[in-house]
């Protein structure tokens, strides 16, 4: 399977870097509400969890688009699902708003639907993540963190048991 | 301008009039922001020897051009104004989201002035900005303040307030923003409470534009690539109270009122200690913009006697409200914290005048008919119960309220106050960081660690600075002066500049150096500072201003 950024919730922090470059690299200005990905930040639950496009294999922003705006492509480097918007065939109509489930896509200041594009293959927010909560990776390999981290709770209450 | 918003508000709380100014061009190019900016308005606006708490004081709430940027950790401001406590320059730091947020609605800097009639609150939403009545809110604690002016205004708006202990003029009372940032030291909360400012709200959705995109694109990279991941991996588990087992390894953890550097039962409430009894949860930055650290944490007590859950407590509460008490039980630490961050008040001077208090009782000038119990190191429930006494002035709790050089010299014992310029040490023993003690001894705004941290190439064997690279110095001797008076001088420079961009003075230490943080600064306001020289040079200019101010403060 394509890349795609995996998100770990366990180690994201909250501290929102992901949002400031995010803008800087699609607005040329450091914007955290003109950002493609958020994060929410529930502290007395300690915990922050990102949220930005899962490139859905089948969009529901896609479907309902009546302009034929937005497609799914594989990115031929990555292998990445890739939900695009077409700047030219967008009219603005903001159905893609109310369709998706994430609130991931949204008609900005420019006129035309806007969602993350995975920077082309690079994307800004994995790059500057310090803590390493989002990944671009192969889902299988982005998985393997957590399945590993589960494992070593089932070590430790096995050691338990046994020892 | 870039970087900068170029625009600041200036608040008459006397006559409740509000205008937008524009940053003064010159003045950004010279003093760059936050605590250069706010020094250099200050001197120019105020006559340095009026009294903190009236009138005539002005508080400053002033950003720098990183401040909401992506640089790492640029997410700081600083509130600048005369010291209640010192009498001298006071410049706290704060990070959290209100200062970016402040950035985002296009303002550098507030400005307030005056005293108004009746407790108020600044709400900004973006272009609209209004006083409103918060008669409603005195007496309320930080944490019911920022909820209950959420609720008033949006769900967005980021609160900066005072509690209990600002309002009732503490003279080390601080302000609180976010989850438990405090602009911690020098009374700057009892200033804010002078003026009947409860609370300053803000929400912007503006952005910010860098003067040089490339460039500052690529000064950024190369600072997120130079940081120090493992020991980033290190402090982000244990945080600040990580620290404590380095410190406590020269000595220099503080004890009993410094009566002594070594602390048997350091291994009690070490960092480590608390990280696997008390955090909930040591992943949460809890929302510090860009900071690639995080290194707060909550805590949660269980123990019935100290219950509660919320930020801190951070190495120099631990070190001052715990080890310079005596007390080594980590609920009662984080309990006393938790009474502090509620109330708005700064845990290491809180810490610092109930030590203070304790040495006195149990030497016998201080008698217990004035505190109206007993008072021995070692008693967590003592330090709870006054810290809250002071934060409500109540009973012997009101003479605490004014410091531990006040408490010293009431009862004709300055020699137990443990300071410099009427501020409380920090937790480091100046005996056996010699560095650090020239530092407390030489700051403006009295004894800080934060601000000529020479220390910090002993403790950490810090090579990366330029400082220390071009003088080819390898390591720093804690014990003795060598090298110490120059070093004290170019780390209080850097420091002035690191302060006034609006990032986060640990970067240094991670490894951003002296020619990152100017050419983050270059690219973002589009100035030149005149290389490593001007850039030292301008971090100078702002520490004399600041002598200048306390000169003439008398």
């Amino acid at each position: 399977m394509g890349k795609m950024i995996v998100i770990d919730i366990d180690k994201c922090t909250g501290c929102g870097v992901c949002e400031l470059v995010c803008s800087f690299k699609h607005h040329d200005e450091f914007n955290p509400l003109k950002a493609r990905i958020h994060t929410n930040i529930f502290w007395q639950q300690e915990i922050a969890i990102p949220v930005v496009c899962y490139q859905c294999e089948e969009p529901w922003c896609g479907r309902i688009c009546p302009a034929g705006a937005i497609t799914t492509e594989k990115d031929t480097n990555t292998g990445a699902t890739l939900v695009t918007v077409s700047e030219e065939k967008c009219v603005g109509c903001k159905m893609c708003m109310l369709a998706c489930p994430f609130g991931n896509i949204l008609v900005s200041d420019k006129g035309y639907a806007e969602k993350c594009d995975l920077c082309g293959g690079e994307p800004e927010c994995v790059k500057f993540c310090a803590r390493g909560a989002l990944k671009f990776v192969e889902p299988e390999l982005g998985m393997m963190a957590k399945r590993k981290r589960i494992a070593e709770r089932i070590l430790d209450s096995y050691k338990e048991v046994k020892y | 301008m870039y970087g900068w918003t170029g625009k600041f508000l200036r608040v008459d709380l006397t006559k409740s009039k509000i205008r937008v100014e524009d940053t003064d061009p010159k003045i950004a190019k010279d003093f760059i922001g936050g605590r250069g900016m706010g020094v250099k308005y200050l001197y120019d606006e105020i006559d340095p020897k009026v009294d903190a708490l009236s009138p005539d004081n002005k508080l400053l709430m002033v950003t720098g051009p990183l401040t909401g940027t992506g640089a790492p950790a640029g997410n700081r401001y600083m509130v600048v104004t005369k010291s209640p406590l010192t009498g001298a320059i006071a410049n706290s730091s704060a990070a959290g989201a209100f200062p970016s947020a402040l950035k985002y609605a296009g303002y550098d800097m507030i400005i307030f002035e005056g005293k108004s009639k009746k407790p108020v609150y600044l709400w900004i939403d973006d272009d609209k900005v209004e006083l409103r009545d918060a008669q409603h809110l005195w007496g309320k604690t930080t944490r019911e303040t920022e909820s209950a002016v959420i609720d008033e205004t949006a769900p967005e708006a980021k609160v900066a307030r005072i509690g209990p202990a600002g309002e009732r003029q503490v003279r080390f009372a601080c302000i609180i923003n976010d989850l438990g940032n405090a602009a911690g030291r020098s009374g700057v909360g009892a200033v804010m409470g002078s003026k009947n400012l409860k609370a300053v709200a803000v929400k912007g959705t503006k952005g910010i534009k860098v003067a040089d995109r490339v460039g500052f694109y690529n000064a950024m990279v190369a600072c997120y690539k130079t940081l120090d991941y493992d020991y980033i991996e290190e402090f982000h588990q244990t945080g600040t109270p990580g620290v404590l087992a380095l410190v406590k390894e020269f000595g220099a953890l503080p004890t009993r009122n410094f009566q002594t550097g070594v602390n048997k039962d350091w291994e009690k409430i070490c960092g480590e200690t608390l990280a696997d009894t008390l955090s909930v949860r040591k992943r949460m930055g809890m929302g510090d913009p860009a900071c690639p650290v995080a290194c707060a944490r909550i805590t949660k007590v269980t123990d019935p006697d100290f219950a509660g859950v919320g930020a801190g407590p951070e190495y120099e509460t631990i070190g001052m409200l715990g080890s310079s008490c005596g007390v080594s039980n980590l609920s009662a630490v984080s309990k006393a914290n938790f009474i502090c961050n509620a109330m708005g008040m700064d845990t290491i001077s809180t810490g610092s005048t109930i030590a203070c208090a304790m040495e006195l009782y149990e030497k016998g000038y201080l008698p217990k008919k004035d505190v109206g119990m007993a008072l021995n190191f070692g008693d967590g429930n003592a330090v709870v119960e006054l810290t809250e006494k002071i934060a409500l002035r109540e009973g012997f709790g009101d003479i605490l309220a004014e410091g531990a050089y006040r408490l010293a010299e009431k009862y004709g014992h300055p020699e137990f106050f443990m300071g410099v310029k009427k501020q409380e040490f920090a937790s480091y023993d100046g005996r056996a960081l010699q560095g650090m003690g020239l530092g407390y001894a030489t700051q403006p705004r009295g004894a800080c660690h934060i601000r000529g941290e020479v220390q910090d190439l002993s403790l950490y064997g810090v090579n990366t600075w330029r400082i220390t690279k071009d003088r080819k110095i390898e390591k720093v001797d804690p014990l003795t002066w060598k090298d110490k008076p120059v070093l004290a001088k170019e780390v209080q420079d850097w420091f002035c500049m690191i302060d006034s961009s609006g990032m986060c003075n640990f970067m240094f230490f991670l490894g951003v150096d002296e020619d990152q943080c100017r050419a983050l600064l270059e690219t973002a306001t589009g100035i030149d500072l005149g290389g490593y020289k001007g850039f030292m040079k301008t971090g100078e200019r702002i520490f004399n201003q600041e002598r200048l101010f306390n000169f003439q403060a008398g």
